[in-house]
């Protein structure tokens, strides 16, 4: 009776496997994307509805009680919870993953701290899992405002963060070697703590990075999990946790790596040099900024050939994308060519720019690559930058700028940039923007949402 | 017995080129569903809270077990609808300005 119960069960594991690979595969092309996740979707759901014909298993109650809350509550929160407030939504959610695999591992070693081979595989997991749920909330907090957004930068840190983690790990040895459960409590406590104190430091403009790693190392950590699982009665679930963790580890990996490439920094120095806490000194601005009202650019905007639109983070807080879109609509429909230039890096998450101007209806093909867009520039006649700032910073072509090397729009090159933006401040990594003092580069102080509103309705006089 | 575990990193070896051959020529207006989207698929988790609950024997496994299966259950619920969330509206940009 049980056995082809087993069959069945490992016969849907393995469908779902491939569901969820070809799912993937569908996620990279904009025309299969949806089916891609639809099918994902069925999957898992077939996958989470036979593991309960597992044979042996108790605590059905607890269980659906569990996925009641747990799933209701997800999935109305990711249903009312405005677009703007994706990126933290895409943190929480990985952080609920991260937890998941740190719970299963603390299960796993309870009931089989004996086995020293299981029980090291799930204090790996129970690490990375740990530092991911820990991480994902303090990037949350940030991204949800509840905290500061800059980094923070506490005294020692590095000695301490490296002590708490060495401790930490320490600890997970050490109840292998004692074979003690007394030294998970402590183990447990301080990889959470470790994982809090290695994301303080990361500002907000690092964030795409950091979210990118924290969703593959809860990749990592279901992984590891599975592996411990697959020594078990149940060891068919364990593999099936094995193959998805490790797709979503590896492409999680690539993804971090390629936002860190778009800053031209290592994915460690993101994580460890608290960025954007120091401010550059020496550097001296020459010329100054020069401020313009609204009604100018419309203007000058009306008879432009070609008008890029360059948006950040400011265009997110502000939430502005229906502005622009209006904007857009209204130049177009003078006869000006319109496009978007969207830096890998711009906002808060990996394509954060895309969603949002996709929510507000812009077709896609109007979106380009910095590596697209580069070259028309030079025969841009207006380039208007909403709210981001240090992906348009030419300090990035200087020596010994904190920013140098780093790939950005070179915005400068077009004849005239108007800046959209809220003061006179820094941007996030507290550098001063070459690109403010050019001769070419006017000021249009204020929130992105008023500023472009004003455009629009000077446009439309 | 440790046999499973070198069958299971024969398959997380593969798993690796897969999950990187998937993905490596993605365009950058899709990171946020693919980054979306993985955070869904290791929401697998969930099946892995449900066998650890499931077979908990005592109070404290129980209890973890319990926050594993929320856990997991949030990840997989909120990640799905996050990911559908944002690719509908790809969609609908496509069939409002695709055309000029």
């Amino acid at each position: 009776m049980t056995d082809w119960i087993g069959t069945v069960i490992d016969a849907v594991y393995v469908v779902a496997v491939l569901v969820f690979i070809l799912g993937l595969k569908a996620l990279s092309s904009p025309e299969t994307a949806r089916r891609g996740i639809l099918y994902a979707g069925v999957a898992m759901l077939i996958a989470v509805a036979v593991t309960f014909l597992s044979p042996g298993l108790s605590n059905f109650a607890l269980i659906a009680l569990g996925i009641g809350i747990g799933g209701l509550g997800g999935w109305y929160w990711a249903r009312v919870v405005k677009m703007t407030a994706m990126p933290q939504m895409v943190a929480m959610f990985n952080g609920m993953g991260g937890g998941a695999a740190a719970a299963i591992a603390a299960v796993e070693l309870l009931s089989t701290l004996s086995d020293r081979v299981t029980s090291g595989l799930s204090i790996a997991g129970a690490i990375i899992g740990s530092i991911s749920i820990a991480g994902s909330m303090i990037a949350f907090l940030k991204l949800q405002g509840w905290m500061p957004s800059k980094a923070i930068v506490l005294p020692a840190r590095q000695f301490v963060n490296t002590g708490v983690l060495v401790f930490g790990v320490g600890f997970g040895v050490f109840a292998l070697w004692t074979l003690s459960a007394f030294w998970l409590l402590p183990f447990f406590v301080l990889l959470l703590v470790y994982g809090i104190l290695l994301t303080l430091p990361i500002g907000g403009a690092d964030m795409p990075v950091v979210i990118s790693l924290f969703n593959a190392l809860t990749g990592i950590a279901v992984a590891l999990d599975g592996f411990a699982l697959v020594n078990g009665p149940l060891g068919d679930a364990g593999y099936a946790m094995v193959i998805a963790g490790t797709l979503v580890g590896a492409s999680g990996s690539l993804l971090t790596l390629l936002m860190a490439k778009a800053m031209n920094r290592s994915v460690s120095n993101v994580f460890f040099s608290a960025f954007g806490a120091t401010e550059e000194t020496g550097a001296t601005m020459v010329g100054s900024m020069k401020p313009i009202e609204a009604s100018d650019v419309a203007v000058m905007m009306e008879y432009a050939g070609q008008v890029i639109i360059a948006p950040g983070y400011g265009m997110a807080v502000a939430q502005a994308q229906g502005k622009v879109k209006e904007l857009a609509d209204i130049l177009e429909q003078k006869g000006v060519t319109v496009k978007f230039a969207i830096h890998p890096v711009a906002g808060r998450m990996p394509g954060h720019m895309n969603v949002l101007l996709a929510e507000a209806g812009i077709s896609y093909d109007k979106l380009f690559d910095r590596d697209e867009i580069n070259a028309e520039f030079p025969n841009t006649d207006v380039v208007l930058v909403i709210g981001a700032n240090d992906v348009v910073n030419p300090a990035a072509h200087r020596q010994g700028s904190p920013l140098q090397g780093m790939p950005i729009l070179d915005v400068e090159q077009a004849k005239n940039v108007i800046v959209i933006k809220r003061g006179q401040g820094k941007g996030f990594a507290g550098i001063e923007n070459d690109l403010f003092y050019r001769d070419n580069c006017h000021m249009l102080y204020g929130d992105a949402q008023a500023a472009v509103g004003k455009l629009v309705a000077a446009l439309k006089k | 017995m440790a046999t499973d575990i070198w069958t299971a990193l024969f398959i997380a070896l593969l798993a690796v080129f897969v999950g990187y051959e998937v993905i490596s020529r993605v365009p950058t207006l899709l990171h946020t569903p693919l980054m979306s989207g993985s955070n869904f698929i290791h929401g697998i988790v969930l099946v892995g809270g449900i066998v650890a609950l499931g077979l908990a024997t005592n109070v404290a496994e129980q209890a973890i077990g319990f926050i594993a299966v929320v856990m997991g259950a949030m990840n997989v619920t909120g990640g799905y609808v996050v990911t559908e969330r944002i690719l509908s509206m790809f969609d609908r940009s496509k069939k409002k300005g695709g055309a000029p």
